[in-house]
């Protein structure tokens, strides 16, 4: 990838956790640890792998996403308000008793295509859809973020034996390994480890990234497409809160709110980077 | 009187005459042959998916489909489809309102020798209480393949529960039955008690309602085959008419057609007396099926007897009045 293209996406991915700082900020609650470190995954999702029209959200051949994470909304609504699902304005109503963008993701907000909240099912739905596709001959691709604290749920792994069983080379599930859960660190609360090896067992494609480097994810999802007869599993390398100094690799920002001093370095370090950036 | 067939094997039966539409998907979950998809699945092996012994798995897959705009139709037992993958069902279809229908069959205690642990008492209360479910529970044969249409043709999530046992053919003869979603069927007319049945339990109320004649009691019958949402237009009408009621299912008393019924009643103007036969509480247990029906009080003499303390209380309240 130029150098130039790859510093567009990276900028991108400064975008929307700008955005996720601000919707979690203006709500008073949300998730930004998770939301943070999937930020270079959606930027290359929804700033160049996917096929999909803003102005079209329903469009039925299109690429489809499945946040199985469905806590880290705020990434996923910043993302598609950035891409133009739906003003940016909007996103001020998160969390709201009137709002369509609840806690966890929506199917009825503009380019969610679906809903998601008790963890462990994205896997099996993003499967669905990847089936529809084979089944209708349909050429679209099939994306699931799964968090790496998601993947002790046992349905993820029914469903990453029925993905290798039914050969479903147009599913490409990510990893969000940040080793952070509500509880702590992974190998303290419940390992999963090794996750790779696991997904090949069951007859995945396996690719390992820095879930930072936007370069290696878009070229893990290219690859991805290459891969015939089994799904791939891009199992990213990622740091919970990733970003802002004081959110980097921090328990608490799993779900708490920072103080208003942790906030104002938040914006201040966000804003740096994306002024370094040149955007 | 025709054929004894189960309400599984007419709904197997169904899905494969009213299955042409390719929009339809079926899913199982390595219960194909007791399902009854079997059928489907010669037919149609491109829209079958055989899931394995994974539930949970299955409702999202299906989710999946109805996400991209097809009609998916999941199939276990109705102790693991409404169990074991309840939230599932809540929160990969119903929250999002998605066009999956949820078959549990093999439900209630006619399961028999199999035992507790696969008699679902409870399914009809857990996929009641989930916003926007409708709940079909046919009787028959008959119904069952009418009913089964009727939820290929609507929008939205849906349980529909069918049972393992052969059972009487009782609406075919029934003049001017037609199945609607949403609307109770008066077998027979009656206006000294009402017995309101849903699933087997028809049969036993038609029963119970010829022990009755014998005793010169009228009990009207009503084939409660939706029961969300439930028909309280019938409800209220057999209440007003009639003044007692007993409800018939093969389900706990607690959260069924039961507590359907007495939700109609309690905030209708005739909270007329009512008595609830179903299994009390408790699991079930291994045994012959009709034997079991028989042993946890869901028998037509049972029904009978709680028409007449149904009637009792009625003229106890007049008196009172």
């Amino acid at each position: 990838m130029e150098a130039r293209k790859s510093n567009e996406l990276s900028c991108w991915a400064y975008k929307i956790r700008r955005t996720v700082l601000e919707t979690i900020y203006t709500a008073k609650s949300g998730h930004i640890g998770g939301s943070m470190s999937i930020a270079e995954i959606l930027a290359v999702l929804y700033f160049d792998r996917m096929k999909i029209e803003p102005q079209n959200p329903e469009l039925k051949e299109r690429d489809r996403l499945v946040l199985s994470k469905g806590h880290c909304s705020p990434a996923l609504y910043a993302a598609l308000a950035l891409k133009g699902f739906f003003p940016m304005e909007h996103l001020k109503t998160f969390r709201d008793i009137d709002s369509d963008l609840s806690g966890h993701v929506e199917i009825h907000v503009p380019g969610v295509d679906m809903s998601a909240g008790s963890l462990g099912q994205g896997l099996s739905v993003a499967l669905g859809m990847a089936m529809f596709a084979k089944t209708n001959h349909y050429d679209n691709r099939v994306f699931a973020i799964l968090g790496d604290g998601e993947i002790q749920e046992g349905q993820v792994w029914e469903a990453a034996m029925a993905a290798g069983f039914y050969k479903a080379d147009n599913l490409t599930a990510f990893v969000d390994n940040n080793n952070i859960q509500l509880d702590g660190y992974l190998d303290e609360v419940m390992s999963p480890y090794p996750i790779g090896e696991k997904f090949r067992a069951f007859g995945w494609n396996v690719i390992e990234v820095d879930g930072h480097d936007v370069v290696q994810i878009d070229s893990a999802v290219e690859l991805a497409a290459s891969i015939k007869g089994k799904p791939t599993v891009i199992v990213c390398k990622t740091v919970k809160g990733k970003g802002v100094s004081v959110f980097e690799n921090q328990v608490k920002f799993h779900g708490g709110q920072p103080t208003a001093l942790e906030w104002e370095i938040a914006f201040a370090e966000i804003d740096s980077k994306i002024a370094e950036m040149g955007a | 009187m025709g054929e004894k067939i189960s309400t599984r094997e007419a709904y197997g039966r169904a899905l494969a005459e009213y299955g042409g539409n390719p929009d339809i998907y079926v899913f199982d979950a390595d219960l194909k042959k007791c399902t009854m998809t079997e059928y489907f699945a010669e037919k149609y092996p491109e829209r079958f998916f055989n899931i394995g012994i994974a539930e949970a798995n299955m409702v999202n897959i299906a989710a999946g489909f109805a996400a991209c705009g097809g009609t998916a139709l999941v199939h276990t037992f109705a102790i693991f489809a409404a169990g074991r993958a309840y939230d599932q069902v809540r929160n990969g279809v119903a929250y999002p309102g998605l066009n999956v229908k949820v078959v549990g069959s093999h439900a209630g205690l006619t399961v028999g020798e199999d035992g507790a642990t696969h008699q679902a008492l409870e399914d009809i209360s857990l996929m009641r209480t989930i916003p926007g479910m409708t709940v079909v529970v046919p009787s028959d044969a008959h119904e069952t393949r009418l009913a089964a249409k009727a939820i290929l043709e609507m929008e939205g999530p849906c349980y529909f529960r069918t049972g393992r046992c052969p059972v009487e053919c009782v609406t075919d003869s029934v003049e001017g039955y037609e199945f609607e979603i949403g609307k109770g069927v008066t077998l027979a007319p009656g206006d000294d008690v009402t017995l309101i049945a849903c699933g087997l339990m028809v049969e036993e109320a038609l029963k119970a309602r010829k022990l009755l004649e014998k005793d010169g009691i009228q009990a009207r019958v009503i084939d409660m085959h939706t029961i969300k949402p439930v028909d309280s237009e019938v409800i209220i009408a057999a209440a007003r008419e009639t003044g007692a009621i007993v409800t018939c299912e093969e389900h706990s008393v607690i959260g069924g057609l039961g507590s359907a019924v007495a939700e109609v009643l309690a905030k209708s103007d005739y909270p007329v007396p009512q008595e609830f036969v179903g299994v009390d509480d408790v699991f079930g247990h291994s045994g012959h099926a009709w034997d079991l029906l028989e042993k946890y009080g869901l028998s037509p003499e049972e029904i009978a007897r709680r028409a007449k303390t149904a009637i009792v209380r009625k003229q106890k309240n007049k008196r009172n009045a």
